[in-house]
């Protein structure tokens, strides 16, 4: 008898989200199975990966990366074209780090200045994320919205603190949603509620489950992805159905082994080698669990896990 | 669990009259509320529809459908208005459901082949012309001939909903625990289990008013702690579709968020 595969049958499906304009937007999600299970269900997009750059110099990111992009990393519109026509970015992730209180307080409408002239640096789509402040980001945000009306760009993050300023921003400039919730299958599942009894579209979600780096709880994010992931599939529970996104990169390029030198610890070998291998098994894990979009910083990294996508997909 | 709504009725005064004047207005209206308020399946009741039942049939699910997308569940016991209905159907938000067939030779051997040359699904009420045994029992060797008959036809045992049928427990209230029993047994008549679904406000009937809602809620729990899988209810009683949607979180069937009641 030959050989049959055994299949497993969904109810649901992820909701695609498109983001961005003209020839290269870009849609995510939209799958009605299992990662890299193509063979059980549809997968029209696959995964897809930001280039995150920031309103100000990287200063505190590690050696290994300011070093890629120290011709570029003062100016955030050269920055992006950089990333757009030389290292092949799908899509352009923009933190106002700057914007947080502690750090060079800029303003909002310094904000606002920087996402018009990235916009217009650029024709891939944008992600444009505050700088995890609620209370500033929920000015910066609005004018951020503003700047980038009609450009269908993904906006960051709303959070249970803020979601609302941040859900009529989006919403008042026709813009996508980053909804993200600390860690907690249940909370993300309340947050995506609150945000569309609000009048905005859950097609229009895409959910951040709060990423963490290989060897720093990298397996709590993982099972709420799992969670969320099979809420959408197998129960067909439409408030978990939108896309998520991992922000890999802020929070692997702080971990010890991304930083440590050599010199401190000769066992573990080169740190730009470390670094770089521990971004790509991070997102790795990542998309293993679900993952639609992911936010990286090394151009070696995200060649690697691009690479991965391309063989399994 | 699915909630097949039940207001498009031939009983309801305003509903008939919409249907005989072949008057969209109220028709869909209480469609959008339905699915508003939680179903996902409307029930489409015209009766016997012995005058022109096909016309009727193939203009009310196109009313419907316009506004309503969810898939519909036809009842009626003519064959020709059913035929009528499942031709008309639009299949993009689900597939219909015949309502229905039953141990009864001549309704059987009517209906089942429809929901094989439809791909529908379809409901079967274990009785037959002795009427709704007493035992659960006794149901399950009906709904084994409803079965056999499907397997006759290529309808898949997934596509199959059993009802077991509620009796009213004002008259016989050593039957509600029989219904309950039934379910149970249903489920192990095939691997995977067997689907079912009720009618369920018959379990009331006859009791004061101020009780029915009480008697429906409470019976919906303990029949979906034993696997029912769908019941036609009306989802405009919003303590019902809160016993439901609560009864879902506790069995684990949807995922808690302290907004549950709102989705």
């Amino acid at each position: 008898m030959a050989f049959v595969v055994p299949k497993e049958t969904y109810n649901g499906k992820v909701y695609e989200v498109e983001i961005g304009t003209g020839p290269r937007a870009v849609k995510i999600g939209g799958e009605a199975t299992l990662p890299f299970l193509a063979f059980e269900g549809a997968v029209p997009n696959k995964p897809v990966i930001a280039y995150e750059i920031q309103d100000v110099p990287p200063e505190d990111w590690p050696q290994t990366i300011q070093e890629v992009y120290k011709d570029v990393s003062s100016d955030p519109a050269k920055w992006a074209k950089y990333c757009q026509d030389e290292l092949g970015a799908q899509m352009i992730a923009l933190r106002l780090i700057g914007t947080h209180p502690d750090r060079q307080n800029r303003s909002a409408e310094d904000a606002a200045k920087t996402v018009k002239d990235v916009l217009s640096a650029i024709d891939v789509p944008l992600i444009i994320m505050g700088s995890n402040n609620a209370e500033k980001d929920a000015q910066v945000l609005k004018s951020a919205c503003d700047a980038a009306s009609g450009k269908n760009c993904l906006i960051g993050k709303a959070q249970e603190a803020n979601y609302k300023t941040v859900v009529a921003s989006a919403m008042a400039s026709g813009h996508k949603l980053i909804a993200m919730s600390d860690l907690d299958v249940n909370l993300a599942k309340q947050l995506n509620i609150l945000i569309t009894q609000m009048g905005f579209d859950k097609d229009k979600i895409v959910t951040d489950p709060m990423s963490s780096a290989l060897g720093y709880g990298i397996e709590y994010t993982y099972s709420v992805m799992e969670r969320i992931r099979s809420a959408a599939l197998f129960q067909n529970d439409q408030t978990m159905a939108p896309p998520m996104v991992n922000d890999v990169g802020m929070y692997v390029w702080k971990v010890k082994e991304t930083m440590a030198p050599e010199a401190d610890q000769p066992a573990w070998g080169p740190v730009a080698d470390r670094g770089i291998g521990w971004e790509a098994t991070t997102a790795m894990g990542f998309l293993m669990a679900g993952s639609d979009l992911l936010i990286m910083r090394h151009p070696k990294a995200v060649e690697t896990v691009r690479k991965m996508i391309d063989e399994l997909v | 669990m699915l909630i097949i709504g039940e207001r498009i009725n031939v009983i309801t005064k305003a509903q008939r009259q919409a249907m005989l004047d072949r008057d969209k207005g109220p028709i869909q209206e209480m469609a959008i509320n339905q699915v508003k308020n939680g179903a996902g399946m409307l029930d489409i009741n015209i009766g016997p529809a012995e005058d022109k039942g096909d016309e009727l049939m193939d203009w009310i699910v196109k009313t419907v459908q316009e506004v309503a997308h969810v898939p519909l569940c036809l009842d009626t016991t003519n064959p020709v208005a059913m035929e009528a209905g499942l031709k008309a159907h639009d299949n993009s938000w689900g597939r219909a459901m015949i309502n229905s067939a039953s141990g009864e030779e001549e309704r059987l051997n009517m209906m089942m082949p429809l929901a094989g040359k439809y791909n529908s699904l379809i409901i079967g009420l274990t009785l037959n012309k002795q009427g709704i045994p007493a035992l659960a029992e006794d149901r399950c060797a009906i709904a084994a001939e409803i079965m056999g008959k499907a397997v006759e036809c290529g309808v898949p045992m997934e596509d199959i909903y059993l009802d077991p049928l509620i009796m009213p427990v004002p008259f016989s209230q050593e039957k509600s625990l029989e219904s309950i029993r039934a379910i149970r047994m249903f489920k192990e008549l095939n691997d995977p289990p067997m689907k079912t679904v009720v009618g369920l406000s018959n379990i009331s009937n006859g009791a004061p008013k101020t009780l029915r809602p009480l008697l429906n809620r409470v019976y919906t729990a303990l029949l979906m702690y034993e696997g029912l899988d769908s019941a036609i209810i009306d989802p405009l009683e919003r303590e019902m579709i809160e016993v439901i949607k609560t009864v879902d979180i506790l069995m684990g069937k949807t995922l808690y968020a302290h907004s549950y009641l709102e989705m």
